[in-house]
């Protein structure tokens, strides 16, 4: 298969990543025929990887490595979930090829994981620790979506921030099914804990609003 | 094969070093961007916060801007932000400002991560936000059929039946955006078309295109999801419905002035209004591009605008420093 990145947008997430603190690692569930984006989502893992030596990328198969796959909670391929220096699963996942605009969710999902300061406000913080239920956001989105990545960041954000958050990032329509069931016709579309709803790219303030009442 | 879409960024820590602009644009869109470019090519200490391309990202491409017959709205913010970069403009993209104020003669900008940045004059380009149409069933049936960002969202509506309601230029481009997905588009406007004649002729090659205008949308109906619209036929004076699984609206923009609402003079619709210089009812205080009052919502004239801000912010730098104020503008 040719290179999914080209030479500039090669360079430019090079750049991008330097100032990486600690190291990442990022386990990618890929299965056999039918996959349809399992081998560029591979392909994209190892291409970003190398860009940086503080990212390890680890290839699984849902069904041959199932104990790794229930360890994260994975259910569709492709998806892959990051890990901080320390191996710990923070929440932080993809399901889909994160291609188009959901590039930069994933570029800063990396940033993040590596130990940088993303500058929420210490009182956003305190709420975000404060949570106690468990609660899964998933973030549905399409790579033509300009303002899903905000979206999932802020989702990502907040899993890394508590052990009893997960951040989801579901890409609409390699997942139509799910899709399908969720009722999604517009994105980003935010649903926690498979009941309550968000339409659009909200701040931390509505998604910390409802996490609080559950 | 897969695009990639990657968001521009500029070095962060940049902007803390600099304890005082002489020019700070909130909104990096082409107007902010373009400020920049001029108030920084006069020696003006620039900085810009905001996310690059504001609703140049939600354009599939460009074809009224002179020089580019045609380019991808996102390429076209991507080249504003790399020639704006060749001026070492420090450029705050991940941020966004919570309060602007003025205290002895310099603005405040509080933005969301606790910190205050000062400068000696301020423009506001936060541009606009999508236009609702204020209709029963709106809010309900958003994200169930309801969609202001065609780009977003038209994948969802493949071999479904959409209208778009409007009759500007974005929504004659939302049409050529839904060919290649909807089964039909019905483009429903309350009054003629205002857009390119360029546009319309496009239109004459879609098969599945049906137009009501002098026609205006009094619901968004449905159950669980929305089913279709009722409309009132202005000329016939008769109500009808029209069966769709998805609307796109695109009736032009509201403009994004809350920051500065207790600040400056705005419109009855919260434009921000300007003299000839772009210059608000503050001092020092500069508005360019959809924000304003300049009632051609278009690419070039916000860009225009942006200029004409930064050159007037410039002037008024210099007569403050004549007049004895504290300035540290460089004239080139």
């Amino acid at each position: 298969m040719p290179q999914l990145l080209n030479a500039d947008i090669s360079k430019q997430i090079k750049e991008f990543l330097s100032p990486m603190k600690d190291n990442i690692t990022i386990v990618v569930f890929t299965k056999d025929e039918p996959c349809e984006t399992c081998p560029e989502t591979v392909q994209l893992m190892e291409e970003v990887g190398a860009l940086s030596d503080k990212i390890t990328v680890v290839k699984k198969d849902l069904e041959k490595d199932s104990d790794d796959a229930k360890l994260y909670g994975i259910t569709l391929t492709p998806s892959f979930v990051m890990l901080d220096k320390d191996n710990v699963y923070k929440g932080v996942k993809f399901n889909g090829i994160p291609a188009g605009h959901e590039i930069n969710s994933f570029l800063s999902a990396i940033m993040d994981m590596s130990g940088l300061d993303f500058g929420f406000p210490e009182a956003i913080k305190d709420r975000i620790r404060k949570i106690g239920k468990d609660v899964n956001i998933k973030v549905f989105v399409t790579l033509s979506c300009p303002h899903c990545p905000g979206a999932v960041q802020n989702a990502h954000r907040m899993a890394m921030l508590s052990d009893s958050i997960e951040g989801e990032m579901i890409e609409a329509q390699t997942f139509y099914d799910l899709s399908d069931k969720y009722q999604v016709s517009g994105v980003p579309k935010i649903v926690i804990n498979d009941v309550h709803e968000l339409v659009g790219n909200q701040p931390v303030e509505a998604y910390l609003d409802i996490l609080e009442r559950l | 094969m897969f695009g990639f879409e990657l968001d521009k960024h500029s070095d962060q820590h940049a902007f803390d070093t600099v304890p005082v602009f002489d020019f700070l644009v909130i909104g990096a869109g082409p107007a902010g961007l373009n400020a920049a470019l001029y108030a920084s090519r006069k020696g003006m200490v620039t900085g810009v916060i905001g996310s690059v391309g504001g609703q140049l990202h939600n354009t599939t491409s460009v074809d009224n801007y002179l020089g580019f017959p045609l380019i991808g709205g996102k390429e076209m913010s991507d080249r504003f932000f790399d020639h704006l970069s060749t001026l070492d403009v420090p450029v705050l993209t991940d941020r966004k400002v919570t309060s602007l104020t003025r205290v002895d003669g310099l603005f405040l900008a509080k933005t969301d991560d606790g910190k205050t940045r000062k400068a000696k004059t301020v423009l506001i380009a936060t541009g606009g936000s999508s236009r609702t149409l204020g209709v029963p069933g709106e809010e309900t049936y958003r994200n169930k059929g309801v969609s202001y960002c065609t780009t977003c969202d038209a994948p969802f509506f493949k071999d479904k039946d959409v209208i778009v309601a409007g009759g500007g230029n974005s929504a004659a481009e939302a049409v050529i955006d839904l060919v290649p997905w909807a089964k039909t588009i019905t483009v429903v406007h309350r009054s003629q078309w205002r857009a390119d004649g360029i546009l319309l002729e496009k239109h004459k090659e879609i098969p599945n295109l049906t137009v009501h205008l002098q026609t205006q949308i009094l619901s968004i109906d449905g159950k669980e999801k929305m089913t279709g619209v009722t409309v009132l036929d202005r000329r016939a004076n008769s109500v009808m419905t029209i069966k769709a699984d998805g609307i796109f609206i695109e009736i032009g923009t509201v403009p994004n002035s809350t920051l500065v609402r207790d600040l400056v003079e705005t419109d009855l619709v919260g434009q921000i209004i300007t003299d000839k210089n772009q210059m608000t009812s503050v001092p020092g205080l500069f508005a360019a591009g959809d924000v304003t009052d300049q009632p051609h919502k278009q690419i070039i004239i916000s860009v225009a605008e942006g200029a004409k801000a930064a050159l007037a912010a410039h002037t008024y730098l210099i007569h403050q420093t004549k007049e004895g104020h504290h300035a540290t503008t460089v004239e080139r």
